[in-house]
């Protein structure tokens, strides 16, 4: 789960990191109070959206008076903002945050992620901060400094001391820097982060150490244990049908081709959209029914998948191992009776009772194509979809 | 001869009264799995599909002098549950459940390779030797005893495998479904490795997913270390980019872990890959010469 940039900081306030004053606003006018009660003369105006890449896109703003502020922050909200990190529909601005300005001397990057890699919890530090930091880890690896956490004990006081040394830092700079990696390391492991980056962390011409920015992912299986992030959720910023999926437990991706998929397995759900391409079609969808599958959640999936209106044909490919394709056949059954399903279907029962799955689609006298193999589905559906368009 | 568990391997079921444990224990139990007892607090001393059940994992490895333990316990409780099976003497721990936060997986983790133990999973469809042990939630009729060592981290590719294996006739030695989780207890190496080491195993059929680096690493492995054919598939090469946040994510793979660079790493090292999920026996029978 993505936190927005003013949740982020409060975190990090939270954690005893160093943070701008600032202020959220929902409207131009709570803009200009926020803009009004901060110290600075002129402030910071910044779209909230989960994603990055705001800056480039015209979403943030420095501007001289609270006016200004109100003037900027309504031509944002209720706006998308598209970014090299959104799709090509944007992200809506339902709030900006307000921040006073600081004296940037220069720019650094600070991020922890959890390494497959390694297995470990990785802090990532490099004097290259801002919005090409990806290039300078591409070209120039070795300016991302490294360092990976024990689990058992956490950040040493000496990785702390190694990477502030490693990013130039000086006198009072480097207690700072230990105190807020600390402060992060702390948060990351208390409130389960998949994800957290402070870019730029910045130092001041004051030679203090300011988070100018955050960005937080929070790992979703984790969520039950902090139900006050679970509350920080913004609904808003999740595409419409994959929140409706979600709430079925279902897992599903919207694509841009024509051929629904409902599948069992992400991998296998992969490999369909993957084969689908392969015989020269293209999937509308990535859908995993998951292992608990019932006739509600897969006849909801179908209701979803039937909802994207450029989808001309669905494949249905389950290998029932936990799932019964019995259930999934009942699924389908209830769905056709429910919205009634127009485009053609194939379908491709395999393993746990599909027999039994099978024999009821038969007797259904629902128009459906079976499939024997992964290979005729897709061949099947793609052959059908092309045929009909 | 076969990998991980055979006809002996005495098995224990954690979370054996639950909906998942009774349903599974019962389907292993009808596939002839050498099941032991089942562990769940509170209900030790009773009896549960006519399997002794035990308070703690260390009292039933007492009594049953079992070897493995399989874990359907909820996500919550799993950390606990893998960490006690590692301090209680079974040599392998299969872990069935999904959902299971990462930062628990990064302690757990450290338990079991504190105690010598061997974990799969979590997140997987388990481990099965076909006619002799099946620990999970495969499918079991659709395996049949043969060569073909299986390690994906996809449980439903991984039954996809075994079909089109079946369906030449090749059979299965293993099948390790190591799961799809960002911190697995058994990597794509360990399986290659006991694979590699198993005279049953003639070839060698592995499936990985987009993501992470596992399935480059594997392929510097087999480069080195394997001397039997393999063959690959990877899922995912038309899975979208998506929506992001932050560069973190990019930076720690370095541009890393696309598709056609698994596919392209496992090609150089001499892996026979397949770009269609539907020639997964097709790419066996290519890399081995098999009729």
């Amino acid at each position: 789960m993505n936190l927005h940039e003013y949740q982020a900081k409060a975190l990090f306030a939270q954690y005893g990191m160093p943070v701008p004053n600032n202020m959220v606003a929902a409207t131009p006018e709570e803009a200009k109070a926020g803009a009004e009660s901060l110290a600075t003369q002129k402030v910071v105006v910044k779209a909230q959206v989960h994603a990055g890449g705001r800056g480039k896109a015209g979403g943030v703003k420095l501007v001289d008076t609270p006016a200004e502020a109100a003037e900027f922050a309504k031509s944002l909200l209720g706006t998308n903002l598209v970014t090299i990190q959104t799709d090509a529909g944007g992200q809506p601005i339902n709030t900006v945050l307000i921040e006073e300005t600081s004296n940037i001397e220069s720019e650094l990057y600070l991020g922890m992620v959890i390494d497959r890699a390694s297995q470990r919890v990785v802090i990532m530090a490099s004097t290259e901060g801002g919005m090409d930091i990806e290039t300078v880890a591409h070209e120039t690896p070795e300016k991302i400094l490294k360092a990976e956490l024990n689990p058992l004990v956490g950040v040493m006081p000496y990785q702390c001391r190694e990477l502030a040394f490693g990013l130039g830092l000086k006198g009072k700079q480097i207690k700072q820097f230990g105190s807020l990696l600390t402060g992060l390391c702390k948060l990351f492991v208390e409130k389960d982060l998949a994800l957290v980056e402070i870019n730029p962390l910045v130092i001041t011409k004051e030679e203090d150490l300011i988070c100018l920015d955050g960005k937080i992912n929070i790992d979703g299986n984790a969520l039950y244990r902090h139900p006050d992030l679970e509350e920080l959720r913004d609904k808003s910023q999740e595409d419409e049908r994959e929140l409706r999926a979600s709430e079925w437990d279902l897992n599903y991706v919207a694509l841009e081709g024509n051929i629904g998929c409902m599948v069992n397995g992400a991998g296998l759900a992969m490999a369909t959209m993957d084969i689908i391409k392969l015989k020269g079609g293209q999937p509308a969808n990535f859908l995993d029914v998951g292992g608990g599958a019932t006739k509600e959640r897969v006849a909801e999936a179908l209701k979803i998948i039937l909802s994207d209106p450029d989808v001309k044909g669905i494949l249905v490919n389950i290998f029932g191992g936990i799932v019964r394709c019995d259930l999934i056949a009942d699924g389908i059954i209830a769905a056709v009776g429910e919205v009634g399903i127009e485009v053609p279907v194939v379908v491709r029962l395999e393993g746990t009772k599909a027999k039994e799955g099978r024999e009821l689609l038969d007797k259904s006298g629902l128009n459906l194509q079976s499939a024997s193999d992964l290979g005729d589905a897709a061949e099947k559906i793609v052959k059908t979809v092309g045929a009909a368009s | 001869m076969s990998v991980l568990v055979n006809k002996d391997t005495k098995v224990l079921c954690q979370g054996i009264t639950g909906s998942q444990g009774t349903f599974h224990s019962e389907q292993a139990i009808a596939y002839g799995t050498n099941m032991v007892g089942g562990v769940t607090p509170g209900k030790g001393g009773t009896t549960h599909l006519d399997l002794p059940v035990f308070n703690t994992v260390k009292n039933a490895v007492d009594q049953t002098g079992a070897d493995a333990s399989v874990i359907y316990v909820p996500a919550a409780f799993c950390k606990d549950s893998i960490i006690e099976a590692a301090e209680s003497g079974v040599s392998l721990i299969v872990c069935i459940t999904e959902g299971i936060p990462t930062l628990d997986m990064l302690e757990a983790r450290i338990a079991v390779e504190q105690n010598g133990v061997r974990l799969v999973g979590p997140n997987c469809p388990g481990v099965i030797t076909p006619g002799e042990c099946k620990i999970g939630i495969m499918p079991g009729a659709i395996h049949n005893a043969g060569k073909v060592g299986i390690v994906s981290r996809s449980g439903t590719l991984t039954y996809e495998c075994v079909k089109q294996t079946s369906d030449l006739n090749y059979g299965q030695s293993t099948c390790i479904g190591i799961g799809g989780d960002p911190i697995p207890g058994t990597s794509f190496i360990d399986a290659l490795g006991l694979f590699q080491d198993d005279p049953q195993t003639e070839a060698i059929l592995m499936v990985g997913e987009i993501g992470g680096t596992a399935e480059e690493e594997a392929a510097e492995f087999i480069k080195s270390n394997v001397t039997k054919p393999v063959a690959a598939y990877i899922a995912g090469v038309t899975a979208p980019p998506g929506k992001r946040m932050g560069h973190a994510g990019a930076i720690i793979s370095g541009g890393k872990g696309t598709a056609d660079d698994k596919f392209a790493a496992l090609g150089s090292a001499g892996v026979t890959i397949t770009r269609s999920p539907a020639e997964l026996g097709l790419a066996v029978k290519e890399a081995t010469g098999w009729s």
